[in-house]
C-alpha cells in the first residue's frame, strides 16, 4: 500500500481514539444518554454485529467502487433503534473485522472507528429526537420521526468523515466528486435507512430470523446485479470484436472503433455528461463507422482524386452506418451521433450539411474524436502525427470544423488524463492488398474530388 | 420408427392460433375477477384503510411491470403485495379478517388500475399473464385465508414473546407453492405456443424467472410479518427494497435485449457490404432457432444457436476477396471452411462466447460426435436459405427439402433435416 501522506495518519489516530473513548466509557460507566446493556440486548446485538459483518464484507455494486458502501449501513441503524448508541457504536466497530481480502489494517482501523462514531452519534440524536428505547413500541409511527433524525445525522458525518479521509489521502481531487454522484449516494442511503426500519419492523414478530430474511431479496438483487454487469461486459466485448471485424478490411485502421469510442467518452466526461448519456456515447464512438462497409472497397483503395459518384459513396457511409444499427435499442442521441459525426461547424460537411448548433451534441464530440485518432494513427500515405501536433490541428480548425466546446473539452482531458495513441503497426505483410489508400477521417489531407468534366 | 414417422406424428397444434390452455386460464381468472368483485360489493368491506393500501401498492406494482427476457411479463412488486395481503395476519395488533375472495377483489381492482395508464399509451399487458398473477395471489389467499385464525392464535394474538415460527413456515410454504405452480403454468402456456418441449420449458422457467419470484415470495411474507410490527408503514418501507431488486432485473433484461439487437444488427454488416444475400443472417437465425425449438433444446442452448446462426458469414469481412453469396451451399467446402474459421476467431475475440464461436467453426462440418447440434442445424439451416432464398414458392421449397434429404446422412444430420421439414410445413401451412 501507498504510504499515507501525515495529515491522514494523525487523522486515523483521531478517529480511533475517539471511538475507543465512547465504547469504553460508556462500557464502564454506563448510564447517561447511552445507557447500559443487559443480556437480551447483547443477543440482539451479536445478530446485528454479524449481519453488519456479512453485509460489510459484501459491499455492494450499486455504487461508485471508491467509497463502496453497503447494506451494512441498515444493520447499523437498526442498532440504534434496538440496543442503543453504544449497541450501534459497537455493530459498527465490527467493520475492523471485516472479510475483505486485501483490505489494509489501516483502512480497517478507519472504517471500524468511523462507523462506531457515526453510529453513537446516531444513537444519541435518536435518543434526543425522543426515540423509544427498545421494542416493542407502542405505535411504529412514533418511531419513525426520531428514526429519520439519526438517518440525517448517520448520514452525513459518514460522508464527511469519509471525504475527510479520501481529501486527505489524495485519493480523489475535487472537481471528481460530482454533484450527481452525490445524489445518486443520497438516493441509495435513503433505500438503505429504510431497509434498517424494516429489520427494526420485522424484530417485533420473527425477531432474530429478522435479519436473515431481510437479507434474502437483497442478495437476490445484488445476483441480479452482478448478472447485469456480466452481461454489460460480454456485451461491449462482442461489440467490440465485432467493430473491429469490420475493420479488418484496412491495416492501418484497426482499433480506431475503441479509440474512438474512448476519446469521444473523454470529451463527455469532461463536459459533465450523465452516465446514460456515457454510455450511449461510448457506444455510438464505437459504431460510427459500421457502415464503411458499404464502400466499395475499390473506392477506398483508388489513389488520386475521386469522381463525384465516387465521393458520395464515402459520403453515403454514415447513413449506411445508421441503417445497420437502428434496430437496436439505444438513445436517440446515438443514432444522431453515427449519422451525423461527418457534419462540419461550418456547414460544409456531410450528409446533411448541418451547421453550428444543428449538429447533434454526440455528433460533434465524435467528430473530434473521429479525427484526433485518425491524425494520430499511422496511414499507408504518412506518418502518425504526435499527439501535441494533432491538438493543435484540433484546435486550428476549431470553429471552421470542429465545435470549439468540443475541442476544447479534449484537449484539457487529453492535458490532464493523458492519451495513449496507437502502437506503430509493423509494416503490412507484402502482398496484402488491403491498404487504404485515403482516410476519410482524416481532416489534414482532405479527399480530392475531381471535378466532372 | 424412424425420424421421419416421429416427425410425422407430430400434432398439428400449430395451426391453431392461440392454445387451448391459454383462454382456459384467462376464462377462469375473469370468472373469479367478477366473483370476486360482486362478492365485496355485495357484502362490506372489511378493513378497508388495509385493502386500499395493499390495492394501491398493488397498482403501482401493475404500473412499474416489466419484461424479463424471452417476452415474459413480469410485475414483482404486485405479486408480493398480493401475497403480503393474501397472508396478512394484523396490522399492529389489529387482527386481519379478510376473506379470500376480498383478497382477489383487491388484486383484481388495484392490477386493472395499474394496467390502465399503459393501456393509455396503447401499451396493453400480456392478458395471460395478469391472469397468471391474479391466479398466484388467489391461490394463497385461497388456501391461507381459512387458516389465518390458527395461525394468529398460534403466535399468542401477537402479544410480544409469542412464536412466529409457524406463521413464517406456512408463509414461507404456500408462497413457494403457488409460485412454482405460477411457473408451471407459464411453462405449459409457453409450450404451447413456442412449441417447446414441456420438460425444457418448465427448466426454463425455473431458470430465467426463479431467482426472481424468490425474491418476490420472501418479500411478500416479509411484507405480511413487518405489518405486525410497523403498521401500514411497512408497505411505504417495504417500496425501497423491492423497487431495488426490480431495477436490478430490469436492467439485466435490457442489457440482454440490447445484445441480442446489436448482434442481429451486426449480423447485417456484411449483407450492407454485398457480400451476402440481403436478409440471409435473418431467414437462417430464425429458421435454426425454429429447428433448435422443435429439437427440445433449452433458451440458453437457443440463445447461443441464435448468435451463431447470425454471425455465421461473419468471417467474410477478413476475406481480401470476399466469396460473393458468401459460404454458401455453392461454394467451395475449402472456402467455406475458411469463411467458419475466420468467422470463428472474429466470435473468440470478444473473450466470451466461446461456444458461439466453436459453433461457428463447425458449420460446415458433416455431421460427427465432434459437431455440436447447433452447427448441424446451421449447416442445414444455411443450405436451406441458400437454395430457397426470401422465396415463398412452394416448389422450390420442396425441391431444396428433396436435395437436404439426398445428402441426409453424410452432408447433413438426417434428424435436423426431418426437424427442419416440419418447421417449413408448418410454416406453410400458416
Amino acid at each position: 500500500m501507498r504510504e499515507l501522506p501525515w495529515p491522514a495518519k494523525v487523522y486515523i489516530v483521531v478517529l480511533v481514539t475517539a471511538a475507543a473513548a465512547l465504547i469504553g466509557r460508556d462500557l464502564v460507566v454506563g448510564g447517561g444518554v447511552a445507557g447500559g446493556l443487559d443480556w437480551p440486548d447483547w443477543r440482539t446485538l451479536i445478530v446485528l454485529a454479524l449481519l453488519f459483518l456479512v453485509c460489510e464484507s459484501a459491499p455492494t455494486l450499486l455504487n461508485i467502487e471508491q467509497t463502496a458502501v453497503s447494506v451494512s449501513f441498515s444493520a447499523a441503524l437498526a442498532a440504534v433503534v434496538l440496543v442503543g448508541p453504544l449497541g450501534a457504536a459497537l455493530v459498527g466497530a465490527v467493520a475492523v473485522l471485516s472479510v475483505r481480502p486485501g483490505l489494509p489494517p489501516v483502512k480497517r482501523l478507519f472504517n471500524g472507528a468511523q462507523f462506531a462514531i457515526c453510529g453513537y452519534a446516531a444513537g444519541v440524536v435518536y435518543r434526543l429526537a425522543g426515540g423509544p428505547d427498545g421494542l416493542p413500541v407502542e405505535r411504529f409511527a412514533d418511531l419513525l420521526v426520531p428514526y429519520a433524525a439519526a438517518a440525517a445525522v448517520f448520514v452525513p458525518l459518514n460522508i464527511l468523515l469519509i471525504g475527510v479521509m479520501l481529501r486527505l489521502a489524495s485519493v480523489v481531487r475535487r472537481d471528481q466528486v460530482q454533484l450527481r454522484d452525490t445524489a445518486r449516494f443520497l438516493v441509495s442511503y435513503l433505500g438503505y435507512a429504510s431497509f434498517g426500519l424494516l429489520i427494526v419492523g420485522l424484530w417485533a414478530s420473527v425477531q432474530s430470523l429478522a435479519a436473515v430474511l431481510v437479507l434474502v431479496p437483497v442478495f437476490i438483487a445484488r445476483w441480479a446485479f452482478g448478472q447485469y454487469r456480466a452481461q454489460e461486459r460480454s456485451y461491449e466485448a462482442t461489440m467490440a470484436a465485432l467493430c473491429q471485424a469490420v475493420e479488418t478490411k484496412d491495416y492501418y485502421t484497426r482499433g480506431h472503433c475503441t479509440r474512438v469510442s474512448k476519446a469521444a467518452t473523454m470529451i463527455a466526461e469532461e463536459i459533465g455528461m450523465g452516465p446514460r448519456r456515457l454510455r450511449a456515447i461510448r457506444y455510438a464512438g464505437m459504431l460510427h463507422d459500421v457502415g464503411k462497409l458499404g464502400v466499395p472497397t475499390k473506392v477506398l483503395q483508388k489513389e488520386g482524386p475521386l469522381t463525384e459518384e465516387e465521393y458520395a459513396a464515402i459520403q453515403l457511409h454514415p447513413m449506411r452506418g445508421l441503417e445497420i444499427v437502428k434496430g437496436i435499442d439505444f438513445l436517440d442521441e446515438a443514432f444522431a451521433g453515427i449519422m451525423h459525426h461527418h457534419e462540419r461547424h461550418d456547414g460544409r460537411g456531410y450528409p446533411m450539411g448541418l451547421a453550428g448548433d444543428e449538429i447533434p451534441e454526440f455528433a460533434r464530440i465524435i467528430a473530434v474524436a473521429d479525427a484526433f485518432d485518425s491524425m494520430t494513427s499511422d496511414r499507408s500515405y504518412r506518418r502518425a502525427k504526435p499527439v501535441e501536433v494533432a491538438l493543435e490541428e484540433l484546435r486550428k480548425n476549431a470553429g471552421t470544423q470542429f465545435d470549439p466546446v468540443m475541442v476544447d473539452a479534449f484537449v484539457a482531458a487529453v492535458r490532464r488524463r493523458g492519451w495513449d495513441p496507437p502502437v506503430r503497426p509493423p509494416a503490412p505483410p507484402t502482398g496484402q492488398p488491403q491498404t487504404v489508400m485515403k482516410d476519410h477521417d482524416d481532416p489534414t489531407t482532405p479527399i480530392q474530388v475531381a471535378a466532372e468534366r | 420408427m424412424t425420424t421421419r414417422q416421429r416427425r410425422s406424428r407430430l400434432p398439428r397444434s400449430g395451426d391453431r392460433a392461440r392454445a387451448p390452455w391459454c383462454p382456459i386460464l384467462l376464462t377462469v381468472a375473469a370468472t373469479l375477477m367478477i366473483v370476486s368483485v360482486g362478492h365485496v360489493a355485495a357484502t362490506e368491506v372489511v378493513d378497508p384503510d388495509v385493502a386500499l393500501a395493499f390495492g394501491a401498492l398493488i397498482a403501482f406494482g401493475e404500473l412499474a411491470r416489466m419484461m424479463m427476457p424471452g417476452n415474459r411479463e413480469v410485475a414483482p412488486i404486485s405479486t408480493a403485495a398480493a401475497l403480503g395481503y393474501a397472508m396478512l395476519l394484523d396490522v399492529e395488533g389489529r387482527p386481519a379478517a379478510h376473506g379470500a375472495l376480498q383478497v382477489v377483489a383487491v388484486m383484481a381492482l388495484g392490477m386493472i388500475a395499474g394496467a390502465l395508464p399503459h393501456l393509455a399509451v396503447n401499451r396493453p399487458p400480456q392478458a395471460a399473464a395478469m391472469a397468471r398473477r391474479l391466479l398466484t395471489g388467489a391461490l394463497v389467499a385461497f388456501a391461507y385465508r381459512p387458516l389465518a385464525d390458527v395461525l394468529w392464535a398460534s403466535t399468542d394474538h401477537g402479544r410480544p414473546g409469542g412464536q412466529w415460527w409457524l406463521v413464517l413456515a406456512a408463509m414461507v410454504v404456500f408462497a413457494a407453492v403457488a409460485l412454482v405452480a405460477d411457473m408451471l403454468v407459464a411453462a405449459v402456456l409457453r409450450a404451447e405456443r413456442m412449441r417447446t418441449a414441456p420438460r425444457v420449458a418448465v427448466r426454463d422457467e425455473l431458470r430465467i424467472t426463479g431467482p426472481l419470484a424468490a425474491a418476490v415470495g420472501t418479500s411478500g411474507a416479509l411484507l405480511a410479518l413487518a405489518s405486525h410490527g410497523m403498521g401500514l408503514v411497512a408497505l411505504l418501507v417495504f417500496a425501497a427494497p423491492l423497487l431495488v431488486t426490480q431495477v436490478a432485473f430490469r436492467k439485466y433484461a435490457g442489457i440482454r435485449a440490447t445484445y441480442l439487437q446489436t448482434v442481429r444488427a451486426l449480423a447485417r454488416v456484411p449483407e450492407v457490404g454485398g457480400y451476402v444475400d440481403h436478409g440471409h443472417s435473418r431467414r437462417v437465425s430464425r429458421l435454426a432457432v425454429a429447428v433448435g425449438r422443435e429439437l427440445g433444446m433449452c433458451e440458453a442452448e437457443l440463445l447461443e444457436l441464435e448468435y451463431a446462426a447470425l454471425m455465421h458469414d461473419i468471417g467474410q469481412l477478413s476475406l481480401a476477396d470476399p466469396i460473393p453469396g458468401g459460404a454458401t451451399v455453392f461454394a467451395e467446402p475449402a472456402q467455406a471452411r475458411r469463411i467458419a474459421e475466420l468467422g470463428a476467431e472474429v466470435i473468440r475475440k470478444t473473450g466470451v462466447l466461446d461456444r458461439v464461436a466453436e459453433i461457428v467453426r463447425l458449420q460446415c462440418d458433416p455431421p460427427g460426435p465432434e459437431v455440436p447440434p447447433a452447427s448441424r442445424i446451421i449447416k442445414v439451416a444455411n443450405a436451406y436459405d441458400d437454395l430457397v432464398g426470401a422465396s415463398a414458392d412452394r416448389n422450390r421449397s420442396a425441391a431444396a427439402l428433396e436435395r437436404l434429404r439426398a445428402g441426409s446422412g453424410e452432408e447433413y444430420d438426417p434428424v435436423v433435416v426431418e426437424a427442419m421439414a416440419a418447421v417449413v410445413a408448418r410454416r406453410r401451412r400458416r
